[in-house]
């Protein structure tokens, strides 16, 4: 499925929002603190983390929906960099967003929804073009026609889902950016726009970036995996291998906390329970972000950011112990 | 007896549409020190049955039959004098989004201390030392100062924790918990379930758990009820369950949760969208999206029917199952042909 031929690369991401935090004065909040990853052409990479630890602002970034504050994304081997490269990349990269309440106008009908970056991009010569695209795009989706012309708020939470993810493939990309899209949907229907995902994936060869904090439903879908905390990739391995074999003391707490869907092995399952929250990235702890959670912390860990270094084929790890603690 | 009994329980919302049966008859019921799951998709009735257990439906809402019996005691009709005493001191409940549940113009202190002041005749001094011994119970760091900050001040897994602490404070026979972990992290949804496992047993009280979450009943629960559409489908042990699961929404749940064994694979997932309750079919309610639905189940709901021991469902496969293998046998007259459809 995958070809060895990376279509995004992302070199050495940053991202700092400024924050007010006085009158006069602002700080730097590192949500995305030096990142690099590239995604294959036809592959899904899933990124995973908790909440507040930069995964949707990677994906927002790469898009250029925020100006990256240093750093560089290249699309099929050429740098992004002026304006007039973002709109041409736009055409290539869409978006699918979390919550399909909010992410579709109210005022607008489906055909209008859907037909937006149409017209954005004017990609359709005319009308009658326009309209059988949008027919088309809905039939991809598994929504009936019939449909086109009513509003968001008539249909259900999996179905306002379908209609923006018809809106992303509208432009006809090579890349989405999926940011936490079944989230929000119950469980029956996760697994209906899952599959929706993997089926236009092979028929129209695309591209994921899959944005989620269910760890069951990422190693379903996702080839590779990236797992991130407070702004950085602790570690990226092919999805079997990160969750049979994690290294990261942050990956294997945070797989041994999901709970499995089968009582016997849920019993018997060893939790690795953390202590703590995450701490503010206003105030990261120095040197290796994990420290202040770690039970193998050392004094060398608060003193540099272990490098983000291949331990064995394709699989990267940043801990300065991770050689010693398995 | 059981510490909690619950019969035919049903509620309707009165909506300006017509009457929407959230609850229809469910009954089950929960023994001291035990914890049990109630599972089902968003409007399947599962917080509305914690709601009318506890009497705090909203609005039009409205207990339309039933009976719900608190160690032998009625307390359906009962009045709201006899349910204030049973609100916090019998029964607590803790809600999903710890954002939203304690009031952000007041000290947590004071929030927990009102709870308190509010169910025992402590006085102010010993309602804070309480509060206190709450918060260190629940793993809350320097309680002292905690107590004297704003609900902002805490993270939403602290701000769970705080929950806990209110619920527990009075020492309720059992503990209602509505999707507790759902707005969490898994890290932290891991701290807060391990805490409730083990308050649980150091307390000996019993939890009714909601979720939709399977993962996390799998961990929690000593039974589970599944429920769809206001109905139950089936309930047994969590082993039972999970390993034979014997209602056609029961299986198609289990099929389209991701494993380890998925991966790679299309998922099998449970076809169509979830029921209109006020456009609810005649038979079955979840005939119109099962695989196997037959011609009964369209006109005829199925009895609940005990499979072993304490697991019951209610699907008419089972019956067919029982038919084709010659368990059961037809009797010459009666509603038996239509079973072939």
């Amino acid at each position: 499925m995958a070809e060895n031929k990376p279509i995004i690369e992302v070199k050495n991401l940053k991202e700092y929002f400024s924050i007010n935090t006085g009158l006069f004065r602002s700080k730097p909040l590192k949500a995305v603190d030096d990142v690099s990853f590239t995604i294959n052409k036809g592959e899904t990479l899933g990124l995973v983390g908790e909440s507040g630890c930069g995964k949707t602002t990677v994906g927002r970034t790469i898009l250029h929906l925020y100006r990256p504050t240093s750093g560089e994304i290249y699309y099929d081997g050429k740098l992004i960099k002026t304006n007039a490269d973002i709109k041409e990349f736009r055409k290539k990269a869409t978006m699918v967003f979390q919550d399909p309440y909010s992410s579709l106008n109210p005022r607008m009908t489906v055909s209008d929804i859907i037909g937006e970056p149409l017209d954005v991009h004017k990609l359709c010569p005319n009308k009658k073009a326009r309209q059988e695209r949008i027919l088309e795009l809905m039939d991809y989706v598994g929504l009936n026609s019939e449909h086109a012309a009513r509003y968001a708020h008539e249909f259900s939470g999996g179905q306002r889902q379908r209609i923006g993810i018809a809106r992303a493939l509208a432009v006809n990309p090579d890349f989405i950016v999926c940011d936490e899209p079944v989230s929000a949907l119950d469980v029956s229907i996760q697994a209906q726009v899952i599959n929706m995902f993997d089926e236009l994936q092979d028929k129209l060869g695309l591209t994921y970036l899959f944005i989620a904090h269910d760890l069951l439903v990422v190693r379903h879908i996702s080839d590779r995996v990236a797992v991130m905390y407070l702004g950085h990739i602790v570690e990226l391995a092919p999805a079997d291998e990160i969750y049979n074999n994690p290294l990261h003391p942050y990956s294997k707490s945070l797989l041994s906390a999901v709970p499995i869907p089968d009582p016997k092995i849920a019993r018997a399952n060893k939790r690795i329970v953390l202590n703590g929250d995450i701490p503010s990235p206003l105030n990261a702890p120095s040197g290796c972000p994990f420290r202040t959670r770690c039970r193998y912390a050392s004094e060398q860990c608060a003193q540099s950011m272990p490098e983000f270094k291949e331990v064995s084929t394709g699989h990267f790890v940043a801990c300065h112990r991770s050689g010693e603690v398995n | 007896m059981a510490l909690l009994e619950v019969k035919n329980l049903k509620t309707s919302f009165f909506t300006d549409a017509g009457e929407v049966k959230a609850v229809n008859d469910v009954s089950f019921s929960l023994e001291r020190g035990k914890v049990l799951g109630i599972v089902g998709e968003s409007g399947s009735g599962k917080s509305v049955t914690a709601y009318s257990i506890m009497q705090i439906l909203a609005g039009t809402g409205k207990i339309v039959g039933g009976s719900v019996k608190l160690d032998g005691e009625e307390l359906i009709g009962a009045g709201e004098k006899k349910m204030k005493e049973v609100r916090g001191n019998r029964i607590s409940i803790i809600f999903q989004d710890p954002m939203t549940s304690l009031n952000p113009t007041y000290t947590i202190g004071r929030q927990l201390m009102e709870a308190i002041m509010l169910h025992t005749n402590r006085n102010r001094k010993q309602a804070y030392e309480r509060a206190v011994e709450m918060l260190r119970l629940v793993n809350i760091n320097e309680p002292e100062k905690r107590m004297k900050q704003y609900p902002f001040e805490h993270s939403g897994g602290m701000r769970q924790r705080v929950m806990i602490a209110m619920a527990l404070a009075c020492e309720p026979d059992i503990l209602i918990a509505d999707e507790p972990t759902t707005a969490l992290d898994v890290t932290i949804q891991a701290q807060i379930l391990e805490l409730m496992g083990q308050l649980q047993k150091e307390l000996g009280m019993a939890i009714i758990m909601i979720t939709h979450d399977l993962g996390v009943v799998a961990q929690m629960c000593d039974e589970i009820i599944v429920m769809y559409a206001g109905s139950v489908c089936e309930r047994g042990t969590a082993d039972e369950i999970f390993y034979n699961p014997c209602h056609e929404y029961t299986k198609g749940l289990m099929r389209s949760i991701p494993t380890a064994d998925t991966a790679g694979k299309k998922l099998q997932p449970i076809t169509g969208t979830p029921i209109d309750l006020l456009n609810m079919p005649k038979g079955c309610p979840f005939a119109p999206r099962c695989d196997n639905a037959m011609k009964i189940c369209i006109n005829h709901r199925a009895e609940p029917e005990q499979i072993n021991g304490n697991h019951i469902a209610s699907c008419w496969m089972n019956i067919k199952h029982a038919l084709d293998s010659g368990d059961i046998a037809l009797e010459a007259d009666g509603e038996g042909g239509e079973q072939n459809g």
